[in-house]
C-alpha cells in the first residue's frame, strides 16, 4: 500500500504539468502539432492510471488543448471521473474541462445527475458553486428536468454566493425545461427583493431575459420594477431595468407616461454614460409608443435629441456611434428633430471608422428630403470616388439607391438626373451590385414615362460602350447593367435616335463572352430592334436598307446559335428562322415591317411582385375540393401527390398495363438517335461541331475597337453634377417667377396646388423638373393588406411564453426525487410511481394545454386588464365562467378583426393541434415500462427511448428493484452483442466485458441506471441476449448470482415524439416520398382521446391535428424517417392508415400498435 | 446574453476562449480566427463595438473589445447588454486579472489559464453577468485558493513522511 503511495508520487513527479506542457509547444514552434499528439499519448497513458491526482492534472491539460482546438471529447469518461472526485481542486478542474466541451450530444452527461446533485447539497459552499457554474454551461433538457427541484432549493440558500448562483442557473434550466418557469417563478420574484444586492441583480437579470422574449407574460411586475428602479444605486441593475422597460412599453403605453419623469430626471443627474444611453434609448422606446396617442412630448424628444448630440461630438468614438445608433431610432418618429442635426451627420461621414460612418449612412437614409436629395446624393458619390474597399463602396452604392427609390421615388424630383446618377455608378470597378443598378434603370424607365426617351439615350451609349463594362465578366457584377440597357433599347425602340447603331453593338461578337443571361435579352431584343429598323425604312421606303437590316442578324445571329446557354440558343434559332423567312418575302419585295412590330406590340406594365399571393379567394371557392373524383388507387403514387390517405372503401380500378417490352424499346431508341443526328442544335459529343465558331461574314464587319485600360469619361455620358447646377438655376427661376404671380395676385389665395405628400420642409416650393408620372405597380382589385410576420418555429424562447400570474395547481409541482423503496412494494402502485420522467410528460401534455388557454385567454385580456396594478387572483370558479364570456367576446372580435388573426387557432374550435390532447376524460395510468427478467433476488424493468442528438444511439433505462433481505452488489451488466446492435463500453474495454451498475442495492430498494446501445438498422426489431450478475451478501454469506434476460428493441423504440406543424405535415405528404399501409383494429371500446394518448405515449407519436374521430399523428424515427398515421374510429372498429418512407419500419410499427391494443 | 467571451493576442493566437453555446471544436478556431481578423484591422482610437462576425450570431450580436498592451479581450454579446456596460465589465475583469496576477502579463495567462477561467466564472456564468464588483470576485478567488492551498497541504503529507 505504501509502496504504492510512493510510486503513484514519483510517478507524478515525472508527469508533465499544465505550464510544462504550454512551455513545451512554445519550445517546439516548428513541429508544434507533433509534439501535442506525443502529448497526448501520454495523457491518455496518465488516464489510465488510478491516481486522481494524475488524472486531473492530465484533463486540466486537455482543457488548454481543448482551447487550441483539439477535441477532447473522448476523454469525457475521464473528466466524469475528476469530476467526482471530493477534493475541490480536482472537481474544479473536472468541472471546467465539462464546461469547455460537454454539450448536449455527449453520452457521458447521463452519468453526471447524482454526482451533480451530490455536489449541490455539499456542505461546502464551493463545491455547490463549481458545480453551479459547471452546470451552466452543460445543463440538457434531462439534467434540467431531474435538478430543477434541487436548484430551486438552493435559491433560498444562507450563502448570498449560492442563491445569486442558483438564481443566475434557473434561466437556462426554464430553456431546456419550460416546466419549471410556473412552480419557480414566485421564488425568483421574491429575490427581487433579496437583501444582497447581487443576488438583487442576478434575479433582475434572469427576469430580464425572460422578460425580453415574451414582455405580455411580464407587465404584472411594472409595479415592483418601477420601486427597484427609484431605489437601487447600483447601475447594472438600474441599466438591466430601463432596459426591460423598454421593451415593456410598447405593451402598456400607460407604463410608459410614468416612466418619462423619473427617467428624464436620471438623464439629467447620472454622470455614468452607460446608464445615460439606456435611459434615452428608453425615453425613445416611450415616445414611439406614445407618438400616436400623445404627440406633446416635444420636451423631452428635445433633451434626447440634445444628450444625443453632445454623445455624438464626444472625442471618445464609442458614444459617438452609440449616439448615432440611437439617433437613428428618433429619426423613424420624429424625423424633424433630427433633420436639424444634418450637418452633425454630414461630419461624421468623414470619420475614420468604418462604423460610424456606416451609422451615418443609416441616418441619412430617413434625412432626405425633397430639397436635400441632390446635395447629399453629391456627397455621398464624392465619397463612393474616395472609398477604397469595396465593401464600404458598396455599401454606399446600396445607401445611394435606397435613398433615392425610397417610397416610391418620393423625393427625387429631376428623373434625368437620377438616371444619370445611375449611369455613373456602373463605372464602378468590381461591384458585387449590378443587378441592383440594372432593377433600379429598368424599375424607372418603366415606370416614369417620361424619362424613356432619356433613358433610352442614355443605355444606347452604355451599350455602345459595353467593352468598358465587360473588362473582366468573371468577377465583375456590373455587366448585369447591361441586361437592363438591353431590354430598355429593345422595348423602348420608338425613342432610339439610331436604332441601327445600336442594333450593331447588339450583335457584336464580343456579346457571346457575357452570361447566357445577358445574352438571351440581347438576343430577344435584337429581335425587338429590327422590327423598329424595317418600319423606319421602309417608312422611308429604303428597301436596300431594310434587306441590308436582315442580312446583318442573318450574319450575326448565327454566333448565337451555338451558344452553350439554352435560352440563348432557343431564342436565337427562333429569331433566325424568322428572318430568313422575312429576307425571303423582303426579297418578294413584300411590305413586313408592320407584321413584325405587330409581334412585339402592346405594353408591359409593371405588376407588384405580392399581386397574386394578395388575390383574396373568392367566397364559395373551396381549393382543397376535388375538381375530379379522386383517381383510383392503382395508379403510382407519383400522379397522385393530392391523395394523402388511401381511400377507406375499396373501389373498383382498371389496370393499366404501361409495360412494354424490349424490342419496342430498343427502337424507340433507335428512332430517337436518328432525330438527334439530324438535328442541327443537337449539341453531339464530338468536338468538330463545337468549332464553327467563327462563321463566315463575322469577321468582315469593321468593328472598331476602342480598347481603354482606364475606364475615360465617356462622350455623350451625363454628370449628374450639372444637375445640381441647373435644378439650382431652375429652382430660382421658379421662386422668381413666383414671387412676380404673387405680387400680381396678392389677394388671391395661396397654395392651390398643394401636394399632401409633401416633406418636412416647405417642400411645396419645389416642382418637378418636368411633369413625372410614376406608374403604380399594378395589384389586383381586391387585394388584401397582408403582414407576413411569423415568429420562427424553432425559437427556444417560445415555449417559455407562459402566464406566470395564474396560480399554481398541483399538477405543476417540480419532480421530487423521492426514494422508491416504499412505494415500490406493491406491483400495482409501482406502476406509477417508477416512471417519473413520463408522469412529467403527462404533465407536460396537461400544461401545455393550459398554456394554451392562457395564450388565448392574454391575447383576449390585453385590453381590459389594468396592467399597472398587479392582476386580481380569482377563484377557479369565476375563472370558468369568465372564460365563457370571453370566448364569446373573442369570436366577436375574430369575426371583427378577421384579418388580424392569421395565425391564431385557424384550425376551428374543435381541431387540436399540436401534440396536445383534449382531455375529455382523465386517462389511466400508463407505463412504457416493461419487464425484464426477474428470480427471487432482483427485478429489472425496462423502456428504451431515442436520442435526439444521434441518429446510431438508443438510451435503455433498467430500473433495479431488490426484491430480497440481502444486500446486492457488484452488480455487472451485460450483453451479447449482434451485428447491428452493440452496448457502448467505455473506451479500453473489450467487446464482451460487463459494464458495472453504478449503485448498490439495501434490501427493498430500487434505482435506475442506463446504458447507450449503438444501433445501425432500425427498420427491424430485435431481441439481444445479456446477463446480470451480482453478488448477494447477507449478515452471514455472500454468494454470486446471476440473471438472464431478453432485451427486445422494437421499432418503436427507435421513434422519438417529434412535434409537427400541420403545413408541414401537409407537404411531407404530398411530396409522394412516402408509402402507405394500413391497419384496422376491431372491437376497441375506449374513448378516442384514450386511443390517442397511448399511441402517443406507447409508441411515441404527437397528434398534428384532431378533427371529431379523427386524427392526424406523426413521429419521426432516430434516423429521420417520417412516420405519418391517420386513425379514424367509428362504432368500436379503429382503422388506421400509415405512411412511411421506410416500408418495413412502419410495418413493424403498425404489428407494435396493434400488440398494444390487443393486451388491453 | 453574452455568447462568447474571447481572449487573444496581436497574433491571433488564443489565450481564453469561452463559448456559452455549443460549437464544434472547429467552429471555435474559426471563429477566433475570423474575431481577430474583424478586431486587429481596426486602427486604435476608433470605437470599439463592431457587428458581429458571420459564424457567431451575424447581425443580431456585436463584438465589443478592448485591446490592452499585446492582448485583446472580446465578448460577443446579443442586444439585451448595454455596450457601454459591457466595456467597463472588461476593464473589471482586466483590473481584477491584473490584482489577482500582480501586475498581469500575457505570461500570466499563458500559463495559468485555468486560474483565468476560474476569475471569469465569478464574473459571467452560463453567459449571463454574475458579479461586477471587483472585491467581491477577488475575495470569492481568494477564497478558493486558500481552499486548495489547504488541499495540498493535506496531500502532500504522506510525502513528507516518506
Amino acid at each position: 500500500m505504501a509502496l504504492k503511495i510512493v510510486k503513484g508520487s514519483i510517478d507524478r513527479m515525472f508527469d508533465k504539468n499544465l505550464q510544462d506542457l504550454v512551455r513545451g509547444i512554445r519550445n517546439h514552434k516548428e513541429d508544434e502539432a507533433k509534439y501535442i499528439s506525443t502529448c497526448i499519448d501520454e495523457i491518455k497513458q496518465e488516464l489510465k492510471q488510478d491516481n486522481i491526482a494524475v488524472k486531473a492534472n492530465a484533463v486540466c491539460k486537455l482543457t488548454y488543448l481543448q482551447m487550441l482546438g483539439y477535441d477532447v471529447s473522448w476523454a469525457a469518461f475521464n473528466i466524469v471521473e475528476v469530476m467526482s472526485s471530493s477534493k475541490f481542486t480536482y472537481k474544479r478542474i473536472g468541472y471546467l474541462a465539462a464546461s469547455q466541451c460537454f454539450h448536449e450530444g455527449t453520452d457521458v452527461i447521463m452519468l453526471t445527475t447524482n454526482q451533480i446533485r451530490k455536489d449541490l447539497s455539499s456542505p461546502n459552499q464551493y463545491d455547490t458553486g463549481v458545480a453551479l457554474t459547471g452546470l451552466s454551461c452543460f445543463v440538457t433538457p434531462d439534467l434540467a428536468r431531474d435538478l430543477a427541484n434541487d436548484i430551486m432549493t438552493l435559491m433560498s440558500h444562507t450563502k448570498p454566493y449560492i442563491r445569486k448562483k442558483a438564481v443566475l442557473i434557473m434561466y437556462k434550466v426554464f430553456l431546456k425545461y419550460p416546466e419549471s418557469l410556473r412552480p419557480a417563478f414566485p421564488r425568483l420574484k421574491e429575490k427581487l427583493e433579496d437583501p444582497d444586492p447581487g443576488v438583487q441583480s442576478a434575479a433582475v437579470n434572469v427576469i430580464c431575459e425572460l422578460a425580453r422574449r415574451n414582455p405580455k407574460n411580464y407587465l404584472s411586475l411594472a409595479p415592483l420594477f418601477f420601486k427597484l428602479m427609484t431605489s437601487s444605486t447600483n447601475n447594472w441593475v438600474l441599466i438591466k431595468i430601463i432596459k426591460l422597460f423598454g421593451a415593456l412599453t410598447p405593451l402598456e403605453p400607460r407604463l410608459g407616461k410614468k416612466l418619462i419623469e423619473p427617467l428624464t430626471n436620471l438623464i439629467h443627474s447620472t454622470s455614468a454614460m452607460s446608464l445615460l444611453y439606456e435611459c434615452v434609448n428608453t425615453v425613445i422606446a416611450v415616445l414611439i409608443s406614445l407618438s400616436s396617442g400623445m404627440p406633446n412630448h416635444s420636451a423631452s424628444i428635445q433633451l434626447c435629441v440634445q444628450k444625443l448630440r453632445i454623445l455624438i461630438e464626444d472625442s471618445d468614438q464609442n458614444l459617438k456611434y452609440l449616439g448615432l445608433l440611437a439617433m437613428s431610432k428618433i429619426l423613424k418618429t420624429h424625423p424633424k428633430s433630427v433633420q436639424s442635426h444634418k450637418d452633425l451627420i454630414l461630419q461624421c461621414l468623414d470619420d475614420k471608422d468604418e462604423s460610424i460612418r456606416l451609422r451615418a449612412l443609416d441616418l441619412l437614409y430617413g434625412m432626405v428630403s425633397k430639397k436635400n436629395l441632390m446635395e447629399i446624393v453629391k456627397k455621398l458619390m464624392l465619397h463612393v470616388d474616395k472609398a477604397e474597399g469595396t465593401t464600404y463602396r458598396d455599401e454606399l452604392l446600396t445607401k445611394i439607391i435606397d435613398i433615392c427609390s425610397q417610397s416610391n421615388y418620393q423625393y427625387i424630383t429631376n428623373f434625368e438626373w437620377y438616371i444619370s446618377i445611375l449611369v455613373e455608378l456602373t463605372r464602378l470597378e468590381g461591384t458585387r451590385h449590378g443587378h441592383l443598378i440594372a432593377s433600379q434603370m429598368l424599375d424607372v424607365a418603366i415606370r416614369v414615362k417620361a424619362i424613356r426617351g432619356f433613358a433610352v439615350a442614355q443605355m444606347a451609349t452604355l451599350l455602345d460602350n459595353a467593352h468598358l463594362l465587360t473588362g473582366n465578366t468573371q468577377r465583375n457584377g456590373i455587366c448585369e447593367v447591361l441586361y437592363a440597357a438591353a431590354w430598355i433599347c429593345g422595348e423602348f425602340s420608338e425613342h432610339l435616335e439610331d436604332p441601327m447603331q445600336t442594333l450593331e453593338a447588339m450583335l457584336r461578337p464580343k456579346v457571346a463572352t457575357l452570361p447566357g443571361h445577358i445574352q438571351a435579352v440581347y438576343v430577344q431584343n435584337a429581335a425587338k430592334l429590327f422590327a423598329t429598323v424595317l418600319q423606319k425604312h421602309e417608312g422611308e421606303t429604303d428597301s436596300q436598307a431594310a434587306q441590308e437590316t436582315s442580312q446583318l442578324l442573318i450574319d450575326r445571329l448565327p454566333l448565337f446559335v451555338q451558344s452553350a446557354n439554352l435560352e440563348v440558343q432557343e431564342r436565337a434559332s427562333c429569331i433566325l428562322q424568322l428572318v430568313k423567312y422575312i429576307q425571303k418575302l423582303q426579297q418578294k419585295n413584300v411590305e413586313v415591317a408592320e407584321e413584325v412590330t405587330a409581334l412585339f406590340a402592346g405594353e408591359l406594365n409593371p405588376v407588384a411582385p405580392k399581386a397574386q399571393k394578395k388575390v383574396p379567394i373568392p367566397e364559395g371557392l373551396d381549393l382543397d375540393a376535388w375538381i375530379n373524383e379522386p383517381p383510383s388507387e392503382s395508379e403510382s403514387e407519383d400522379e397522385k401527390p393530392k391523395v394523402v390517405f388511401a381511400k377507406e372503401e375499396p373501389k373498383h380500378y382498371r389496370s393499366r398495363h404501361t409495360e412494354v417490352d424490349e424490342k419496342e424499346l430498343a427502337r424507340r431508341r433507335e428512332v430517337r438517335k436518328q432525330e438527334q443526328a439530324n438535328n442541327p442544335f443537337y449539341i453531339k459529343a464530338s468536338p468538330s461541331s463545337q468549332k464553327v465558331y467563327d462563321a463566315p461574314g463575322v469577321e468582315h464587319i469593321p468593328v472598331v475597337q476602342i480598347d481603354l485600360s482606364v475606364p475615360l469619361k465617356v462622350p455623350g455620358m451625363p454628370m449628374s453634377d450639372q444637375y445640381l447646377k441647373l435644378e439650382e438655376e431652375r429652382r430660382q427661376k421658379e421662386k422668381a417667377e413666383r414671387k412676380k404671380k404673387e405680387k400680381k395676385k396678392k389677394r388671391e389665395k395661396r397654395g392651390k396646388g398643394r401636394k399632401a405628400d409633401s416633406g418636412p420642409e416647405s417642400e411645396e416650393d419645389i416642382t418637378p423638373a418636368h411633369q413625372v408620372d410614376i406608374v403604380t405597380e399594378e395589384m389586383p382589385e381586391n387585394a388584401l393588406p397582408s403582414d407576413d410576420d411569423d415568429k420562427d418555429p424553432n425559437d427556444p424562447h417560445k415555449a417559455l411564453d407562459i402566464d406566470l400570474d395564474k396560480p399554481l395547481a398541483d399538477s405543476e409541482k417540480l419532480p421530487v426525487r423521492t426514494h422508491r423503496p416504499e412505494v415500490l412494494k406493491s406491483p400495482a402502485e409501482d406502476r406509477d410511481s417508477k416512471s417519473v420522467p413520463q408522469e412529467t410528460k403527462k404533465k407536460s401534455s396537461k400544461e401545455k394545454k393550459e398554456k394554451k388557454k392562457d395564450k388565448e385567454k392574454d391575447r383576449k385580456q390585453i385590453k381590459p386588464t389594468v396592467h399597472w396594478f398587479p392582476v386580481q387572483k380569482s377563484s377557479k370558479h369565476k375563472k370558468k365562467k369568465q372564460k365563457k364570456e370571453k370566448e364569446e367576446k373573442e369570436k366577436k372580435k375574430k369575426k371583427r378583426h378577421h384579418h388580424h388573426h392569421h395565425h391564431g387557432d385557424a384550425g376551428g374550435e374543435d381541431s387540436v393541434q399540436n401534440g396536445t390532447v383534449e382531455e375529455e376524460e382523465p386517462l389511466p395510468p400508463m407505463s412504457n415500462y416493461s419487464l425484464l427478467a426477474e428470480n427471487s433476488y432482483i427485478k429489472m424493468v425496462y423502456d428504451i427511448q431515442g436520442n435526439h442528438q444521434d441518429e446510431s444511439k438508443v438510451v435503455v433505462s433498467v430500473i433495479f428493484e431488490n426484491k430480497s433481505d440481502s444486500f446486492l452488489k457488484s452488480m455487472e451488466f451485460n450483453v451479447l452483442d449482434s451485428l447491428n446492435s452493440k452496448l457502448q463500453r467505455p473506451e479500453g474495454a473489450g467487446p464482451h466485458d460487463g459494464l458495472t451498475v453504478p449503485f448498490q442495492l439495501p434490501p427493498g430498494v430500487s434505482n435506475e441506471a442506463r446504458f447507450v446501445f449503438s444501433v445501425q438498422s432500425i427498420v427491424m426489431p430485435q431481441k439481444l441476449k445479456g446477463t446480470l450478475t451480482f453478488i448477494v451478501k447477507s449478515d452471514e454469506s455472500s454468494t454470486h448470482e446471476k440473471l438472464d434476460f431478453k432485451l427486445h428493441f422494437t421499432c418503436t423504440s427507435y421513434l422519438i415524439t417529434t412535434p409537427c406543424y400541420s403545413d408541414a405535415y401537409a407537404k411531407l405528404l404530398e411530396s409522394g416520398d412516402l408509402k402507405g399501409s394500413s391497419l384496422r383494429l376491431e372491437g376497441i371500446n375506449m374513448p378516442f382521446h384514450h386511443l390517442l394518448a397511448r399511441i402517443c405515449f406507447h409508441h411515441h407519436f404527437s397528434v398534428v391535428e384532431r378533427i371529431d374521430s379523427c386524427a392526424s399523428m406523426y413521429s419521426r424515427s432516430i434516423q429521420g424517417h417520417h412516420v405519418c398515421l391517420l386513425v379514424k374510429t367509428s362504432d368500436q372498429t379503429v382503422s388506421i392508415d400509415a405512411k412511411c418512407d421506410e416500408p418495413s419500419l412502419l410495418g413493424n410499427v403498425l404489428d407494435e400498435i396493434k400488440q398494444t391494443f390487443s393486451k388491453c | 446574453m453574452i455568447k462568447a467571451i474571447l481572449i487573444f493576442n496581436n497574433h491571433g493566437k488564443p489565450r481564453l476562449s469561452k463559448f456559452y453555446e455549443h460549437y464544434t471544436e472547429d467552429t471555435e478556431q474559426q471563429i477566433i480566427r475570423e474575431t481577430f481578423h474583424l478586431v486587429s484591422k481596426r486602427d486604435e482610437n476608433i470605437c470599439n463595438f463592431l457587428e458581429g462576425g458571420l459564424l457567431i450570431g451575424g447581425s443580431e450580436n456585436k463584438l465589443i473589445y478592448r485591446h490592452y498592451a499585446t492582448l485583446y479581450f472580446v465578448f460577443c454579446v446579443d442586444s439585451s447588454e448595454s455596450e457601454l456596460g459591457i466595456l467597463d465589465l472588461i476593464q473589471v475583469f482586466v483590473e481584477t486579472l491584473d490584482k489577482c496576477f500582480e501586475n498581469v502579463c500575457e505570461l500570466d495567462l499563458i500559463f495559468h489559464m485555468d486560474k483565468v477561467h476560474n476569475i471569469l466564472a465569478e464574473m459571467v456564468m452560463g453567459g449571463m453577468v454574475l458579479e461586477t464588483n471587483m472585491s467581491e470576485i477577488i475575495t470569492q478567488a481568494e477564497a478558493h485558493n486558500k481552499m486548495e492551498k489547504s488541499e495540498t497541504f493535506i496531500f502532500q503529507c504522506p510525502r513528507q513522511d516518506r
